[in-house]
């Protein structure tokens, strides 16, 4: 499934301009060395932590885009960033559970 | 045995609380490696590695040294940080121990997985310590299934 159909579903705000890449899967963590170590690439990272280490763990294992959960914005300079990895940042109210559920719902197994 | 021929070599600084550049090292090195057309699966692993490494300079080293040396059939890596170095290696290996500080759990480090994180993705591994001097880690990722001149 593509990012942008997946931001449509979840009624994702966008954050950065649109990279749509297709999306292999989801991970879930607040923790980077769990992030660097353990998402694959062409995941959808999930999280509550947005700085630019997140962002550059991200680019190096090639995190398609990020869901930065609990209506926390990233700042400029994040925005900046992840827009030269070419990484989408989208953000929500909702908590990483119900975004996940939504992810579920929206048939991303 | 012959010291291997290094084909290509560069050297990165890293500053300590520099969270900003955290990770630019690693970002470069990706970079560079996949220009050299080296697999993906090794830049992965060892850019897993680099990132936990460059991170540990920023956050408890004073200042370091990351160097990049290409060989044939192998990438290996020297990092030489100038800092507090670490009393007891085993216990920093040990998965789920750290001593990161309130503010570094803040921003998502101090999961204890820093070192494990390195070893476990290189296939050869060093580390030397002395207090109040610094730390070296030497790792290396082996290359397809060419004659190992990096075999220990």
């Amino acid at each position: 499934m593509k990012l942008q159909e997946i931001a449509e579903k979840l009624d994702l705000k966008r954050a950065t301009k649109a990279f749509d890449r297709e999306v292999s899967g989801v991970y879930i963590s607040d923790m980077v060395s769990d992030v660097i170590a353990n998402a694959k690439a062409g995941n959808l990272l999930v999280t509550v932590q947005i700085h630019n280490n997140v962002i550059a763990a991200a680019n190096l294992v090639d995190i398609c885009g990020i869901v930065v959960t609990q209506g926390k914005q990233p700042t400029e300079d994040v925005v900046k960033m992840a827009e030269k990895a070419e990484i989408t940042i989208y953000t929500t109210a909702l908590n990483r559970w119900q975004v996940a559920t939504k992810l579920y719902e929206a048939g991303i197994r | 045995m012959k010291e291997p021929e290094i084909l290509y070599m560069e050297r990165f600084r890293i500053l300590h609380n520099d969270y900003e550049h955290g990770g630019d090292a690693a970002a470069s090195i990706k970079s560079i490696l996949k220009e050299l057309g080296i697999p993906q699966d090794e830049i992965r692993r060892l850019s897993i590695a680099n990132f936990e490494a460059e991170m540990n300079v920023i956050m408890y080293a004073e200042e370091g040294e990351m160097e990049l040396q290409v060989l044939a059939d192998a990438v290996r890596i020297v990092l030489t940080d100038r800092g507090q170095g670490i009393p007891d290696i085993e216990l920093a290996m040990t998965p789920g121990y750290s001593t990161a500080t309130p503010a570094m759990r803040e921003r998502g480090f101090g999961a204890g997985l820093g070192l494990p994180n390195i070893k476990k993705n290189v296939d050869r591994f060093e580390i030397e310590s002395a207090v109040g001097v610094g730390t070296t880690l030497r790792y290396a990722i082996f290359l397809n299934d060419r004659p190992r001149t990096e075999e220990a």
